[in-house]
């Protein structure tokens, strides 16, 4: 479904992916598990377009999209929820569902207004909140509501970054049961964690970057069994 | 001091219709600012050019000896092609002064120097083509003198109701336009971050245009209501009037679209203030002295939040 072959990309002088390959096929969960600076949000960033690879493709669903414009992308099918999760502060969460569906605003309102009762059904508290400030919500509120905007936009791929950053541990499994409860419904997901453990326990394949490169590329179940896995990011001895 | 009271109601409406010009004038720079964090300084300019097209289609209207001008149907008439054509300019001149310049990204002080460019190009080319010396609004064969009433003593012509129920209206418009819509919502994405705004999708370019087009044509239309009510233009007047307007949107918290026309108004009631207890020569020294005094006290303004990191770069 989508692939990645030797990216290349840059920060102004440096190259922050040093030709990063990698594959997700239809209907996974794959991890990319790193350390800060390795490269995951750049990864992130490439395949939305949001920066632009220097060298190497990305493909979705068999077409490059490494030239599109970042609009465009999205409408192919690939969402984001972003790390700290950026929804919008000073809009109600109605109108940040809303932004969500920007790229469907063509498409009949009976649509919209399904997919919002299907947001609600996995957020009861945002329905709770239409009307409420969004940045005067609590972080793990806040990540339910990037999460749910981001699934207006009906993707077929669905870009998590560092989902757990900042939340309490309650909130972490809950975002993880509801990432696998998304992925049961049809959506393929790609998530970038430092949580390593956690992520590593839903995901089908995982793959390791350090400083810009794929360091190591597995099933979940082989890679928290690798020992060099289990020291650098299981915090084990 | 009691002659002085008894003209100040009078004075007030005077900085009542003044007030709401500049709220008016006002909405350009804040919207320009809501989205691209830069002041646009050529905005003055807009306005100016907006008097000029009212001015050109009224004349063209006298010319051809259109009988019985009634304000009802001339006002849209002179208002709608001022709107639009400032609409397009404001347009161009984000496309060809500022794009270029924030595109390549680093200092914010490139494209506003490029505003100030264009301000001077913009006033050149108007005195260049219409010549330095003043035009004539002829108001009065719309709004004749005697169109006057009287409100418990106040008199009060019919052209500063005018004047102060248009710049309203398009206020209300404004509001309900960027709060209701799906293009306001995809402005005030822009503006909240700039980012995550293309991340849903929105063409941040197009919506940079659009509000260019938005805020420039409010202010032409700005520029045909003060030609209506001075009823004398040059290519100059959009300088100070654009620095008022500026004041205005500071004052009320730049960014914020209600701020801008509670701003102007507030900024047109000291003047009219100053001007009947100090002395009619110092009403722009007041209206300055405001714009320093809140930069100074209270930079965020009436309505603006302390500003977030991304907008204090």
């Amino acid at each position: 479904m989508l692939r990645l072959s030797n990216l290349v990309t840059f920060y102004g002088q440096m190259m922050a992916l040093k030709g990063v390959s990698l594959d997700v096929k239809e209907g996974e969960i794959v991890c990319l598990l790193g350390g800060n600076a390795s490269g995951k949000s750049t990864t992130m960033k490439t395949i939305l377009g949001l920066v632009r690879p220097r060298e190497g493709s990305v493909e979705f669903e068999g077409e490059r999209i490494d030239r599109l414009a970042t609009g465009d992308i999205v409408k192919r099918g690939i969402s984001l929820v972003p790390e700290g999760r950026r929804i919008f502060g000073r809009m109600t969460v109605w109108e940040n569902l809303a932004m969500g569906s920007y790229v469907r605003r063509a498409d009949p309102q009976a649509d919209i207004d399904h997919d919002m009762e299907r947001v609600y059904s996995l957020f009861p508290r945002l329905k709770e909140r239409l009307s409420q400030l969004a940045g005067t919500m609590s972080g793990g509120e806040q990540q339910m509501l990037a999460i749910g905007r981001a699934l207006m936009a009906r993707p077929r791929l669905l870009l998590m970054d560092e989902p757990s950053m900042g939340l309490s541990p309650v909130f972490v499994d809950q975002v993880f049961d509801i990432i696998q409860q998304i992925n049961k419904q049809g959506t393929t997901v790609l998530v970038v964690e430092q949580n390593a453990a956690v992520a590593l326990s839903i995901a089908n394949r995982g793959y390791v970057l350090q400083n810009g490169r794929i360091a190591a590329c597995d099933t979940a179940a082989a890679l928290s069994q690798a020992d060099d896995i289990r020291r650098a990011y299981l915090g084990e001895e | 001091m009691a002659d002085l009271l008894s003209i100040l109601p009078q004075q007030l409406v005077f900085g009542l219709a003044l007030g709401t010009v500049y709220g008016l004038i006002a909405l350009g720079y804040t919207m320009v600012y809501g989205v691209l964090l830069m002041i646009n300084f050529a905005h003055g300019e807009v306005f100016m050019i907006g008097a000029y097209i009212g001015w050109a289609v009224l004349a063209f209207l006298l010319n051809h000896a259109v009988g019985g001008l009634h304000p009802i149907w001339v006002l849209p008439v002179l208002l709608l092609p001022a709107m639009l054509m400032c609409g397009l300019l404001g347009m161009t001149i984000e496309r060809f002064a500022y794009r270029p310049l924030y595109l390549r990204g680093g200092s914010r002080l490139a494209p506003l120097i490029s505003a100030f460019g264009a301000s001077i190009f913009l006033q050149n080319a108007v005195m260049l083509t219409q010549g330095a010396r003043m035009k004539v609004y002829m108001t009065n064969t719309l709004f004749p003198r005697t169109w006057r009433f009287d409100i418990f003593g106040v008199n009060i012509s019919v052209l500063v109701v005018v004047m102060v129920s248009v710049s309203l209206l398009l206020t209300w418009g404004l509001i309900q336009l960027v709060q209701k819509t799906t293009l306001g919502r995809s402005i005030r994405a822009v503006s909240e971050d700039r980012e995550m705004a293309s991340v849903m999708g929105v063409n941040v370019g197009q919506v940079i245009g659009l509000t260019f087009f938005l805020g420039s044509a409010l202010g032409g239309a700005a520029g045909v209501l003060v030609g209506l009510y001075y009823t004398q233009i040059d290519f100059v007047m959009g300088y100070s009037a654009g620095l008022k307007a500026f004041t205005a949107a500071v004052l009320g918290g730049i960014g914020n679209i209600k701020g801008a026309m509670v701003g102007g108004l507030l900024l047109g009631l000291i003047e009219s203030v100053a001007v009947t207890f100090i002395n009619p020569a110092f009403k722009d020294v007041v209206a300055f002295a405001v714009l320093i005094l809140v930069l100074m006290f209270r930079p965020e303004g009436i309505f603006g939040e302390a500003l977030s990191d991304r907008k204090k770069v």
